[in-house]
């Protein structure tokens, strides 16, 4: 057993906890979330010259060869600044089903693309009747001559409106929950037959509705096998959620921290509201639960780096669980014990708490996971 | 970072199941249980335990090496914990070998050291904690046990409360007031071992909510100590007990003991007569969450015994440890209970009971009286809003 990081990875996390302490403070944040595409294309490029983008995709690939817990260092600091920058959906999710799926045509033709920073993804997987079931798909590739016609709905795709490659999920063969006959392509985002409508979510990210009408796929945009496509998205997904979770624990650092700076100095009754015992228990609560959401991410990663599977699956499960309850309550109480503060757009804490909030959504809320962990 | 074992530690769990095997064989398992009996109340298997442990070296594995402890690093102790926890070993009782020893090689003398320490590393003698009072609960500070010095003696007056085993125990380890007229109430407390056969000392039991007598209270009376009982200076004996609670932060937690439990818990709602529970959504969930926040705890200890195997003091995370391992540990217990349905009520008393056995399944009785004694675990050693109060204090720095 070892819970000490490599010289590399401690280099990784010096590195964006200081680009998130001297480039990305809560104003500045702000001010990027605000711009039109929703991030800075400039944070991007520092992204990519600091070799983030490379970080998951083996040395032969362009990357730099890290694991979940590199992943893991990365998303966490992201968590603490709240960044915006599309990691999840371009490296994690496009990148992760090359990484995991890609032939190596396929990973030649994007990854560079993905790893020096020119190409955003996103991963077109929701449909509106399928809550949090990968499987319930609507949407259909069929076959026609040489390759495939898509057509369909997707709902809520995370980067869309930025996206050149979206990976979508759809239905080749079977009803419409089977785990067989789940396949996933990789589709051009600016083809023929896609039509998007974007849009911003609660936490400043931007996604989209997309409608596939009759889009005409070659037979090399099929990524993985035919109908098996469903543990491929087990084994992607589960990897973004290690890094939203990590983003989560981020989050909840900065939240109980800045709780209790709060509470050290805003004064009623004549004296700092943090003399009171009922708010310093709430703020223990607070710590107790980051630090056993933090636990669970070192599983987590560990787990995944030993190899996908139930096990490493279970962990994540378990993690995700875990993220949701101790975000719910550390967002909602660290809103509530900065009283009328903590409700306003100004201050960072709400914005904190908005981004917790969604990322119980994101691949699967606590119901899921835990309904998940079980059957694991 | 990684979860595995190494091929030394895997080497070294292999020796301690083998250990296990031969001196704790699975016929013995059923007799002790994991319950600690004081020297002279053990079953022969449970001596023989003992026996064995001092003879291999490992009857007290956290002391200093120098005095009779392993040396392992903080995995081994988790490994050690985690198969003696599996296999319901018996375990040396806390009182003498994890919260007195470390005082006494932290601050006791060469000649207090070599008096105490070997009975207690040889699980020949029983301690009690003589710390709680009648009006000194969380309090402890307020505690009024008045000892005045004499020649070569305290003279020791007052009364002791909740004192676990006081009626099985040789000795009691025990907070005095020598100085009543200090700025600080902590400043004139110190720190006496107590024969428990001198003049002047009552136990009297007091049971508790389905225990079957274990805590008493003690009345000192004019008890004469002598003053080389006296550990490390007059009036500092606060400084001594709360290094002793900040000494033994990890392996509080029970987790082991938690997972041993709920296992049984799943096993036992798995194969309940007509599945219902095994069936039952809401049930399962309720075990699911358990699961998950025990996973978590156990990785919390884990992160703490790892800054302690690189030499650092424990983190900020191991305060939560006795806080969610109690409670963990309650939820359980109560499972258990709500597991058995209607067989959670018969409590027959052992006169009652006459030849014929308990109703309902095996362990029912214990599950009972578990979840009734379990409660004191989130009161005693410093309440959970106790512990909340220390947190927010050393931790979030209110």
């Amino acid at each position: 057993m070892d819970f000490s990081f490599s010289d590399e990875q401690s280099m990784l996390k010096d590195s964006v906890e200081r680009f998130i302490q001297n480039d990305y403070g809560f104003e500045q944040r702000q001010k990027v979330a605000a711009l039109d595409a929703g991030f800075s294309a400039e944070n991007w490029k520092t992204f990519a010259e600091l070799g983030w983008l490379g970080v998951p995709f083996a040395e032969a690939d362009g990357g730099f060869g890290g694991g979940a817990v590199d992943t893991m260092l990365l998303a966490e600091q992201f968590g603490k600044g709240l960044v915006v920058e599309p990691y999840v959906p371009t490296v994690l999710l496009a990148g992760g089903f090359l990484k995991v799926a890609g032939s190596a045509e396929q990973k030649h033709k994007y990854l560079t693309g993905i790893i020096d920073g020119s190409v955003q993804g996103a991963f077109a997987f929701a449909e509106p009747q399928g809550r949090f079931n990968f499987a319930d798909l609507t949407t259909t590739a069929e076959a026609a001559g040489d390759g495939y016609t898509l057509n369909g709905y997707k709902a809520v795709v995370i980067n869309g409106p930025a996206a050149d490659l979206l990976v979508i999920s759809a239905r080749t063969s079977g009803g419409q929950r089977d785990t067989e006959g789940v396949s996933l392509f990789l589709v051009d985002a600016s083809a023929e037959g896609i039509s998007r409508r974007d849009y911003p979510t609660v936490d400043a990210l931007r996604a989209s509705e997309i409608t596939l009408e009759n889009v005409k796929l070659t037979a090399d945009a099929l990524i993985g096998e035919l109908g098996g496509g469903l543990p491929i998205i087990d084994e992607v997904v589960d990897g973004a959620i290690l890094a939203i979770g990590a983003e989560a624990v981020g989050s909840m650092e900065v939240l109980y921290k800045d709780t209790v700076e709060y509470c050290k100095t805003r004064e009623q009754f004549g004296q700092p509201i943090g003399k009171f015992q009922v708010l310093q228990h709430r703020m223990v609560d607070m710590f107790m639960e980051y630090e056993q959401a933090k636990s669970l991410m070192y599983m987590a990663a560990m787990r995944l780096d030993e190899g996908y599977g139930d096990e490493a699956a279970k962990a994540v499960s378990a993690f995700k669980v875990q993220v949701g309850k101790s975000g719910r309550f550390v967002g909602q109480n660290a809103v509530q014990l900065h009283g009328g503060m903590g409700m306003t757009e100004e201050l960072n804490i709400g914005h904190y708490f908005k981004r917790l909030t969604m990322i119980d959504t994101m691949f699967g809320n606590v119901d899921h996971h835990l309904k998940r962990f079980g059957s694991l | 970072m990684n979860l595995g074992l190494d091929d030394a530690e895997r080497a070294f769990q292999i020796d301690v199941r083998e250990f296990i095997d031969a001196h704790w064989p699975e016929g013995a398992r059923e007799v002790g249980g994991a319950m600690a009996h004081p020297p002279g109340r053990r079953s022969v298997a449970e001596q023989h335990w003992y026996d064995a442990l001092c003879a291999r070296g490992w009857s007290v594995p956290n002391w200093p090496v120098a005095h009779g402890g392993t040396g392992w690093t903080p995995t081994q102790h988790y490994i050690w914990d985690r198969e003696t926890t599996r296999a319901e070993c018996p375990v040396m009782s806390a009182f003498g070998a994890r919260m007195l020893a470390p005082v006494i090689y932290a601050w006791g003398s060469t000649a207090q050291q070599a008096k105490f320490l070997p009975p207690i590393r040889e699980a020949r003698v029983q301690w009690c904690q003589g710390y709680s009072e009648p009006g000194a609960g969380s309090d402890l500070a307020s505690l009024r046990t008045r000892a005045v010095r004499d020649g070569d003696h305290y003279v020791v007056n007052g009364a002791k409360t909740w004192t676990t085993e006081a009626h099985v125990a040789d000795w009691m380890f025990c907070l005095v007031r020598t100085n009543t007229t200090t700025e600080r109430r902590q400043q004139g407390i110190s720190f006496l071992l107590i024969d428990m056969a001198s003049p002047g000392i009552e136990v009297h039991p007091i049971l508790l909510l389905g225990d079957q007598h274990s805590v008493n209270s003690v009345t000192l009376t004019d008890v004469r100590v002598p003053v080389a009982n006296l550990i490390g200076e007059e009036n500092h004996g606060w400084t001594y007990a709360k290094g002793l609670l900040t000494h033994e932060r990890t392996g509080i937690a029970g987790i082991a003991t938690s997972q041993v439990r709920l296992g049984k818990l799943k096993q036992m709602a798995a194969c309940e007569q007509d599945g219902a529970l095994a069936e039952d959504a809401v049930f399962q969930r309720k075990l699911q969450e358990v699961e998950i926040e025990l996973m978590a705890l156990e990785m919390t200890e884990l992160r703490t015994l790892a800054t302690v195997q690189e030499g650092g003091a424990p983190g900020p995370e191991s305060s939560i440890l006795k806080i969610k391992g109690t409670e963990l540990r309650q939820r359980i217990a109560d499972l258990q209970i709500e597991a058995l349905g209607y067989y959670g009520l018969p409590y027959p008393d052992d006169l009652l009971l006459g030849n014929e056995g308990p109703v309902g399944p095996d362990g029912a009785l214990d599950s009972l009286r578990r979840m009734l004694y379990g409660r004191a675990a989130s009161i005693l050693g410093g309440s959970n809003e106790i512990q909340k109060n220390i947190i927010a204090k050393a931790v979030l720095g209110f």
